[in-house]
């Protein structure tokens, strides 16, 4: 896994991201302020526009450089919860000397934490966390239990979508949703979505190659 | 929408730019990224204070960097928080070695990106968060009250121990002193715009006004009909009284903050209607402060602010401060 994965797996999410950009503006105009989508297209673009810059780097400084260009060029929450991710998976133990999918898989799952740490929300709060910490778990799992990594990886897919389609029933108490209270029931978070979209896209990518 | 403005994208900019240019004596402005700084260094030995939140609440931060209060202000774009680059590139040009004190407003983004510029500057630094509204517990973008006018109050107070040569653990503890010892509640009759948004952040109608509102214009307790103001200063104050609890006799500081689109005739009017329920209470208003400070772009309301005060909270408040928007004692 080099800087070329991150940026090729950044085009690949683009492409689904771009693909499904009107159904999420809609989730997040009817329980959010409808920006979630343009923050997540922006943060991509900025990411792609880094592949010159990042192209000759190692794993840890090209993780570290996503992460300030995403702080900075997304803002708010977002910016700030994204780039813990990609921050402290840029801090991964031994990244440098080569990241094989059990490194990938503790990598994200240290990010997972941090993201859950940063923005204090844990499952069941209808927020993208309902979809990253379900799958982060089902892939440590998945090693420990020595499955092969096309097993772990449709498993993850499967989770992915369970958590996204969880959020639908449950009561909003983060984020702009929480204010609308009763109201926020019945609409699958804007968030979870597109985390749920990226999870799926790169996990099939690396099914099939 | 109507506004002053050429495009949304280089609104902040240029009102950047103005500003810069037009308290030239006080302030530098740096670009890409955004922060506000004195136009001189920072004394050797002296904590520095760091504040910063979305613009659209002008003078706050901006027009409290000066002598006496910020060393730097960080704004992000209108309604949105700053991010950990601003920060850095601000506490590396005005950290004398002494330290930094971020001075932050409680909203979920501020939190969450002072936080991570905390956690990657290397020199020894300290946060002050503000959650002085106590209109409610925890709101749309919220974990927890908001941090509203008293932040003013926090800058003002802090800053005057920094420059008196105050230790990063006092100007700490000072800090979360004052926050705990002021309350703050607004009230709205109209709404406000986002430049890049084009439309209200919330309906209102002609008769109604949102009792507790947020700095942003986020729902407060409830939507009332428009009452006397009076009746609106009395709940305000009752509301605040509630929380904070001044005894009989304690000094406070009455702080009547317009938010933006209420000219300063009526921001009197409601310091007379204040200083009747605080008379009657025997609540004694030692100081005060009276204008637009922490604003919400063109939203005609109002917030009250009471801080206890005690010799030392005095003493900094009177001390002389020279910003863009404050300036008294020079």
């Amino acid at each position: 896994m080099s800087s070329n994965f991150f940026i090729q797996k950044a085009k690949e999410i683009q492409i689904v991201i771009d693909a499904n950009a009107p159904e999420i503006e809609k989730l997040d105009q009817e329980i959010g302020d409808g920006d979630h989508i343009f923050n997540v297209q922006r943060g991509i673009k900025l990411v792609i526009e880094l592949e010159s810059t990042i192209k000759d780097l190692t794993a840890s400084k090209a993780l570290s450089q996503i992460a300030m260009k995403v702080l900075s060029g997304i803002g708010g929450s977002s910016g700030a919860l994204f780039g813990t991710l990609f921050m402290t998976m840029a801090k991964g133990n031994g990244i440098d000397e080569g990241i094989d999918y059990k490194k990938a898989i503790e990598i994200f799952a240290q990010g997972v934490e941090a993201v859950k740490q940063r923005g204090k929300a844990d499952v069941g709060e209808k927020t993208m966390m309902d979809v990253l910490i379900p799958v982060s778990n089902c892939l440590k799992k998945g090693v420990e239990e020595n499955k092969n990594k096309n097993e772990i990886l449709s498993e993850a897919i499967d989770i992915a979508e369970k958590g996204m389609l969880s959020t639908k029933d449950l009561l909003a108490t983060k984020g702009r949703a929480s204010f609308l209270g009763e109201r926020a029931k019945g609409h699958i978070d804007p968030g979870a979505r597109s985390s749920q979209l990226m999870i799926k896209t790169v996990c099939e990518s690396v099914l099939n190659s | 929408m109507k506004k002053f403005m050429n495009t949304a994208d280089n609104f902040l900019k240029e009102s950047l730019q103005g500003f810069g240019a037009a308290h030239k004596d006080i302030v530098n402005c740096y670009y890409d990224p955004n922060f506000i700084t004195r136009a001189s260094p920072t004394k050797d030995g002296k904590v520095a204070l760091i504040s910063g939140g979305g613009s659209g609440h002008e003078p706050m931060h901006g027009g409290l960097v000066g002598h006496g209060m910020l060393d730097a202000a960080c704004p992000g774009y209108v309604f949105s928080s700053p991010t950990p680059d601003q920060m850095l590139a601000a506490a590396e040009k005005v950290d004398s070695g002494a330290g930094v004190i971020f001075i932050v407003k409680n909203y979920s983004g501020d939190v969450m990106n002072f936080e991570m510029a905390a956690e990657m500057m290397s020199g020894p630094n300290a946060s002050v968060l503000t959650n002085d509204d106590v209109a409610v517990e925890d709101s749309s973008f919220t974990t927890g009250r908001r941090g509203v006018a008293a932040t003013v109050v926090v800058e003002k107070i802090v800053g005057s121990l920094a420059e008196a040569g105050g230790s990063l653990e006092e100007c700490k503890k000072l800090g979360d002193k004052v926050n705990k010892n002021s309350g703050s509640m607004g009230v709205a009759l109209t709404s406000c715009s986002v430049p890049a948004a084009g439309k209200p952040n919330f309906e209102i109608g002609d008769d109604e006004m949102e009792f507790g509102v947020g700095i942003h214009g986020e729902p407060g307790r409830r939507r009332d009909k428009i009452k006397s103001a009076q009746e609106v200063t009395s709940e305000l104050l009752e509301a605040i009284n509630e929380d904070l609890k001044p005894e009989k006799n304690e000094e406070i500081l009455l702080f009547v903050n317009g938010m933006g689109g209420t000219p300063l005739t009526e921001l009197y009017l409601i310091f007379d209607n204040a200083k009747n329920v605080l008379d009657k209470k025997n609540i004694k208003i030692s100081r005060s402060l009276v204008g637009n400070y922490c604003t919400s772009l063109e939203m005609q309301g109002v917030s009250i602010t009471l801080t206890k005060l005690d010799e030392e909270l005095v003493k900094h408040w009177d001390s002389s401060v020279l910003t863009a928007a404050m300036r008294w004692g020079m």
